[in-house]
């Protein structure tokens, strides 16, 4: 069984396809410290409405409707939603409603989760129609009653916890290891790479595996062979690394731009906007689609 | 039946590079994982790795250091390798792509980090643990291992000789999660348990909720020694409401802790006057639960961490992710204000007793990373050279069960005639005894005459894996009884309140009393999930068996350990007493019956003995 039908309505429509260099300031990156000041001062301004809203909620119970479904047990063939009511606390966030539900109230709730801290990527739901982690999302800045469902455009095995086969299988597929053989020779000689480049690849070696951004992909969901932002970001991250030499790289562009490669993205922007480490996820598609075209390679 | 030379359990830092050492000496090896490989907590980890890359700094100096943390109780052939191999380890991270934060003449960085002589952190932003855990996973995949992810390993299958030196690992008994077999995973060559630490057995803790010291557990009841687990590491700056790390690194760069009156206590109340904020964990931990005790905290509850003066820009640079941590999980701007923060449960420094080439007393069964214990960190882990030990011990580990030659170990393992035995009397009966056989309980007796002793490597695998079904058939068919969430919390909660940074006599016999009736609690416990599909009631059921083991063996040594050493303090004697205390505790199941008793630390290096000093920061 799969959750293709519950997606949430956006704006579904494709735009055309645009290979143009970006103007918008999600595609050329929040990379000045500046603009992350800025970025964070407003969220400073989430955080007070966030602290208003908590003051609201103390001493409150938390409704959440959460999907289910079992393929063996017995009235949970037929996904539903069950309701749990769970105690309020300051600072609660999704995963910790859900745990509490699971504890207190149904334990064959289940549920991947593992770090609490945003870096293990287990914990990617769909909430309230929006791919969230779980124990970075405050409740007191979700609407009422919470949603909870897996993610979309996956096979769900049970309850919130989908296949990830595929996407794993996606991230491989794109050779994600360092294949630089030529070493320096010393015992303890590093490779050297200059700060800018590490700064270069930094955000796109943030990502932890948690399928927020292909599970918010139209394309992907309508394509099942196209590799998807994050194997992209992967390929992007070694691409990017000047420790490997060029005809790696020239390898590496030619595995991006395969029929179901780069090509397909068509800027929606959505992958960019659930990551939940941030990364410019449309902007290295993007720099991908240029690289490959400065290099000549031959495109679909 | 599945089989391979080599069976890794655990795919965290330890458990990859143990892999693929053991692919390097040319084994055929895979990895049983009940996490998928980048989930595993090592990816939390922020510091860094401890290694003397750099002129001015050498092996002798890190190995230095790191005794004097483990306040003379690290075993120096450990502590030697520790330092000798790390720099070349390291250097392996770089050539396989691991991205470090780099100089201005593009060789990686080096940062400052408590208890350390010499600048010695390699580090990769605030990230080196996810960048490490990615990295070496990356080279899994470029190699071809095999990976069973989503596996839970239950059980170990090992013969039943009754010296626990006589017995061989044939394999493992595992179940996957996804469709709720129960298969059995033979091993030619050897087992590498490289399952993190067992932090859920407190309730305020770094850990992550996969770190159950499953590992521990399983070669505990074996017949593996446990090695000094009263030694736990409370980290000083952990978010309240979460346990949620906030990197020394902070400290590193230059971060200063306040009271609630603005003092800066750790000089002005004269805990460390050298080292201030930069003085080991324990003595920062302690520090700051003192000035909370003492009515000197915010709240009554924590304490004041302050990096505003470092300036924005060199934050963003060096810290950025810490201002996103407590942004997210704490609701607090460390650009604008300072962070709370207390002392929370972080680092298991005992373990499986293993010598430094990762094997333990059972042939053909090893450990290697937080569950193990070589020793390296003895009586207190110095920040980054946990990170260092998957590496070098599992990438030994890996070598060696895959049959290559190490060379002898010069530490001893597993327990022999005349060693020092415990006989203090306890409050209670630990591990099984006189508590009545269900289902759930483990069917480990030793035939006490050697008889009935199946030594075929099949025939051991094939039980183990009868066994281990008929458990999860038990505990899915009972109906009713208390499920495991209930056990768990209650464990946890005598856990952080008796077992703490202040130990006492009295709280630590509250503590063991809870456990025994958490283990009797757990002959009623029952699965109430019926589905086969992806059970993690089931999983979390056997879990917290497990978590009663190691939280007994934690709570047993703590009580005997009568003494103020590294971590462990005891208000009936808080000064360190190496008259008696030179020696590692060591508590053995013995088919149920645990029993304790020591084995000296090994002081003597290659061409040094460390004399113990007063350990002062
Ligand atoms: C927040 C935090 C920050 C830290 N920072 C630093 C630092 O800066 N420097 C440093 O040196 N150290 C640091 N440490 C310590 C260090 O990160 C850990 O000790 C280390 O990562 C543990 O690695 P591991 O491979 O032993 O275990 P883990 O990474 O925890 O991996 C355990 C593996 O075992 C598997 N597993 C467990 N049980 C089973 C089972 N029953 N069946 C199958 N598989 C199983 C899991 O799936 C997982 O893959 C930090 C620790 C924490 C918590
Ligand atoms: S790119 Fe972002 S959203 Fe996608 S898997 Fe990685 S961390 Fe998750
Ligand atoms: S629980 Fe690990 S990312 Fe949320």
């Amino acid at each position: 069984m799969s959750t293709q039908q519950q997606e949430p309505e956006t704006d579904a429509e494709p735009e055309p396809e645009s290979q143009e260099t970006p103007t918008d300031q999600e595609m050329s990156g929040l990379s000045s410290p500046q603009q992350k000041r800025l970025q964070r001062k407003h969220e400073g301004a989430a955080e007070r409405e966030r602290a208003a809203a908590e003051d609201d909620l103390e001493g409150d119970t938390v409704h959440l409707k959460v999907f289910r479904f079992d393929p063996e047990v017995e009235g949970k063939q037929e996904p539903r939603f069950d309701d749990f009511h769970v105690p309020f606390e300051r600072g609660m966030t999704v995963l910790d409603a859900v745990i509490y539900a699971r504890d207190e109230f149904d334990s064959s709730l289940t549920f991947r989760h593992s770090c609490r801290q945003a870096i293990c990527g287990s914990d990617a739901f769909f909430v309230n129609g929006r791919q969230r982690l779980g124990c970075k999302t405050q409740i007191s800045e979700l609407d009422q009653p919470v949603r909870v469902e897996p993610l979309p455009h996956q096979e769900v095995v049970k309850d919130l916890v989908v296949d990830m086969d595929h996407f794993y299988d996606q991230m491989h597929s794109v050779e994600p290891y360092f294949q630089q053989e030529d070493l320096p020779d010393g015992e303890l000689e590093e490779q050297r790479q200059t700060r800018e480049n590490r700064e270069k690849v930094k955000m796109s070696t943030r990502c932890i595996w948690c399928g927020a951004c292909m599970s918010s992909c139209n394309i992907a969901a309508g394509d099942n062979d196209y590799l998807g932002p994050a194997a992209i970001n992967k390929a992007y991250r070694f691409a990017m690394d000047e420790r490997e030499d060029e005809e790696i790289k020239e390898h590496r562009l030619r595995i991006v731009e395969q029929e179901h490669g780069v090509w397909r993205c068509q800027t929606q922007f959505s992958c960019t906007e659930v990551c939940p480490k941030d990364i410019p996820l449309t902007e290295h598609i993007q720099e991908l689609k240029r690289e490959a075209v400065k290099k000549n390679l031959k495109f679909w | 039946m599945y089989e391979h030379d080599v069976i890794v359990v655990g795919a965290g830092g330890a458990g990859l590079r143990a892999a693929i050492g053991a692919h390097e000496a040319g084994a055929d090896v895979a990895m049983v994982t009940k996490l998928h490989p980048v989930r595993s907590h090592t990816g939390a980890a922020e510091g860094g790795i401890n290694a003397a890359l750099r002129e001015g700094d050498d092996w002798e100096l890190h190995a230095y250091d790191t005794m004097k943390g483990s306040d003379y109780l690290g075993d120096a052939p450990a502590i030697e390798t520790l330092a000798q191999d790390a720099p070349e380890d390291t250097i392996t991270l770089e050539h396989w792509g691991m991205p470090f934060s780099r100089e201005d003449d593009g060789t990686v960085s080096q940062r400052p980090f408590g208890g350390l002589s010499f600048p010695r952190t390699t580090y990769a932003g605030a990230e080196t643990g996810h960048h490490l855990l990615h990295t070496m996973y990356e080279q899994v995949v470029k190699r071809g291992i095999q990976v069973y992810d989503e596996w839970y390993v239950m059980n170990l299958a090992v013969t039943d000789e009754p010296d626990p030196n006589d017995r061989t690992c044939h394999g493992v008994v595992a179940y996957d999660v996804q469709s709720g077999a129960v298969e059995g995973f033979k091993a030619n060559k050897g087992v590498i348990l490289a399952t993190g630490g067992p932090g859920q057995a407190f309730d305020h803790t770094t850990n992550a909720v996969s770190c159950t010291g499953d590992g521990n557990a399983m070669a505990y009841r074996a017949g593996v020694p446990m090695e000094d687990m009263e030694f736990v590491q409370f980290h000083p700056t952990t978010l309240p409401s979460t346990g949620v790390l906030i990197s020394e690194g902070v400290r590193g760069e230059g971060g200063i802790l306040y009271n609630e009156g603005g003092e800066r206590f750790m000089f002005e109340h004269g805990y460390a006057n050298n080292d201030g904020e930069l003085a080991s964990r324990d003595v920062v931990s302690r520090a700051e639960l003192t000035e909370v005790n003492e009515g000197r905290g915010i709240e009554d509850e924590y304490v004041h961490l302050d990096m505003r003066h470092l300036g924005s820009e060199r934050i963003l640079d060096r810290l950025e992710n810490i201002l996103h941590l407590a942004e997210d999980f704490e609701g607090v701007d460390g650009l604008v204000e300072p962070m709370p923060v207390k002392p929370g449960q972080h680092y298991e420094m005992g373990g499986i007793e293993t010598d430094e080439n990762g094997a333990t007393c059972i042939d053909g069964l090893y450990a290697a990373g937080e569950c193990a214990c070589v020793s390296v960190h003895g009586a207190n882990r110095l920040g980054g050279n946990a990170l260092p030990e998957l590496i070098v011990f599992g990438k030994r580990a890996g070598r060696h069960a895959a049959g290559d030659d190490l060379g002898e170990a010069e530490i001893e393992t597993g327990y022999s005639e005349g060693v020092e035995e415990e006989d203090m009397e306890l409050p209670i009966t630990p591990g099984e005894a006189g508590i009545a056989e269900t289902g759930a309980t483990e069917t480990d007796d030793v035939a006490a005459d050697g008889s009935g002793q199946l030594s075929d490597p099949e025939g051991v695998l094939e039980r183990t894996v009868t066994e281990e079904r008929e458990r999860v058939e038990y505990l899915m068919e009972k109906d009713d009884g208390i499920q495991h969430a209930e056990i768990r919390a209650k464990l946890q909660k005598a856990m952080t309140e008796d077992v703490n940074v202040f130990r006492t006599e009295a709280g630590l016999k509250r503590a063991l009393q809870a456990i025994r009736e958490c283990r009797e609690a757990y002959r009623d416990v029952y699965v109430d999930d019926p589905s086969r599909t992806f059970n993690t009631d089931l999983q979390m059921t056997i879990e917290t068996r497990n978590l009663i083991d190691v939280a007994e063996t934690i709570t047993l040594g703590a009580l005997v350990r009568n003494e103020f050493r590294g971590a462990h303090w005891r208000q009936e004697n808080q000064e360190r007493d190496d008259e008696n205390w030179l020696k590692h505790t060591l508590v053995s199941w013995n088919g149920g019956k645990p029993s304790i008793w020591y084995r000296p630390v090994i002081l003597e290096g290659e061409d040094k003995t460390y004399e113990p000093k007063v350990r002062s920061y």
